[in-house]
């Protein structure tokens, strides 16, 4: 299954391994197309670089640390996502539809998309190789309670949990709990609490005075 | 399409494998074939929805052995062929046909950013006002085209509740099939788990909150 196989990247022996079929054939393509004029490499390696630099989780963290400290910002961002996260230089593709939802002590909203992977990447970058994972996308909507628990994250009763499944052009981005113990951070220091599971729901922000002082 | 890729509330998957790794790619392969993608949108010659249908249209078994990015590389390799920008030929023998005419410009790297940024929206002004209000409350219908569609199977034939209109919206089970955009309104609807899932796996205070275009709904 594709989780297995992604799973297993993460321990292969590269410099000893031959290419992997898939590996093979998406080369095969590469070679075909530049011959055809289809691509330039050097376009290519530019939109790798972007993705691999730029466009991240960091992006949605000073989004939402923006929100904590700042009620007009938070007050426009309710009203029309998109234009808000666009103040802070931040859109484009999958991006184009934002919603922000709001986790608080009463509801707790995670997202998924069912049918495919769609996922915000101007404010999280492109998917973990869980979101795209079968296992995820057929339970967290039949189980959400459990799937979260196996996410370390363990739900009172009396919350009400909201699964948000992506299934049109509309990408939603999880706006955290601001964590006890944070008042008087700025808000540098408040984006570097903001993880990217916060902000897809499957986690919560750990407040800062559990942390070690580094 | 009632494909394995409309996953929805199976069982048998297997476990969630939770990790915090941030990167983006975990192999060079990955990384390319994202990018065949991208920069090939440039060319116009196909619109998101046939992208989705192509990367879900595999026999079962091999959407579930594929890679990720194996998909999409399998999924663009169709796009490619069916709208002619290559032959299956060239595909099975990795050269060009030198009978081919020549590409239309390729995107080039200094564009790459303007063309991300710039994004694809899928919003369209309508004369029409939305058939249905927040509130209201309104019943899937029981679908099962067999092409592309973005009503999931475990959402049909339920009922729920409108939480806003999103506006007009390219209706992809029609754009999917080149037959033009044909923009509709688009839901946010709230279905209960019990409704869903039933009494037993229904779990108490869960909600399932689905983006629904017009027609799949009726009041």
């Amino acid at each position: 299954m594709h989780d297995d196989a992604e799973h297993a990247h993460d321990h292969d022996h590269r410099s000893s391994e031959l290419p992997s079929e898939p590996a093979l054939r998406v080369m095969a393509l590469e070679s075909l197309l530049v011959e055809k004029g289809l691509v330039d490499p050097a376009a290519l390696a530019a939109l790798i670089d972007i993705y691999e630099r730029e466009i991240g989780p960091r992006n949605g963290a000073r989004v939402v640390a923006r929100a904590w400290v700042d009620p007009a910002f938070l007050d426009r961002l309710r009203k029309n996502a998109t234009a808000a996260i666009a103040e802070l230089g931040f859109g484009g593709q999958q991006g184009e539809h934002m919603v922000v939802v709001e986790n608080g002590a009463e509801e707790h909203n995670v997202v998924v998309c069912t049918l495919c992977s769609c996922y915000p990447w101007p404010v999280l970058g492109l998917p973990p190789a869980w979101y795209k994972s079968p296992a995820y996308r057929s339970r967290v909507v039949i189980d959400p309670r459990g799937v979260l628990a196996e996410f370390g994250l363990k739900l009172d009763d009396d919350v009400q949990v909201n699964v948000r499944d992506s299934t049109a052009e509309i990408r939603y981005l999880v706006l955290p709990e601001r964590p006890e113990g944070s008042d008087g951070m700025t808000e540098d220091q408040l984006a570097s609490l903001v993880t990217r599971d916060s902000m897809i729901g499957v986690a919560k922000i750990t407040s800062p005075s559990t942390l070690v002082p580094s | 399409m009632n494909g394995v890729h409309d996953m929805g509330g199976m069982d048998g998957l297997g476990p969630v494998r939770p990790g915090a790794d941030e990167a983006p790619f975990h192999a060079p392969y990955e990384a390319r074939a994202f990018a065949h993608l991208l920069a090939l949108g440039a060319l116009g010659k196909w619109n998101n929805d046939m992208v989705r249908s192509h990367f879900e249209n595999f026999v079962a078994t091999d959407y579930l052995r594929m890679t990720y990015f194996e998909r999409w590389n399998a999924g663009l390799i169709e796009l490619l062929v069916e709208t002619g920008v290559i032959t299956r030929a060239e595909v099975a023998s990795g050269r060009a046909d030198p009978a081919s005419g020549k590409a239309v410009p390729a995107l080039a790297a200094d564009s790459a950013r303007t063309m991300i940024m710039a994004g694809e929206p899928f919003d369209r002004v309508l004369p029409a006002v939305p058939r249905f209000r927040a509130g209201e409350t309104v019943r899937t219908k029981n679908l099962h085209p067999i092409g592309h569609t973005r009503l999931p199977r475990y959402a049909r034939d339920k009922s729920g509740v409108v939480q806003r209109c999103h506006g007009g919206f390219v209706f992809p089970d029609q754009n999917a099939r080149s037959l033009g955009e044909q923009p509709q309104h688009l839901y946010s609807v709230r279905f209960e788990a019990e409704e869903l899932w039933g009494s037993e796996r229904g779990a108490r205070r869960c909600a399932v909150f689905i983006d629904l275009w017009e027609a799949y709904l009726a009041a």
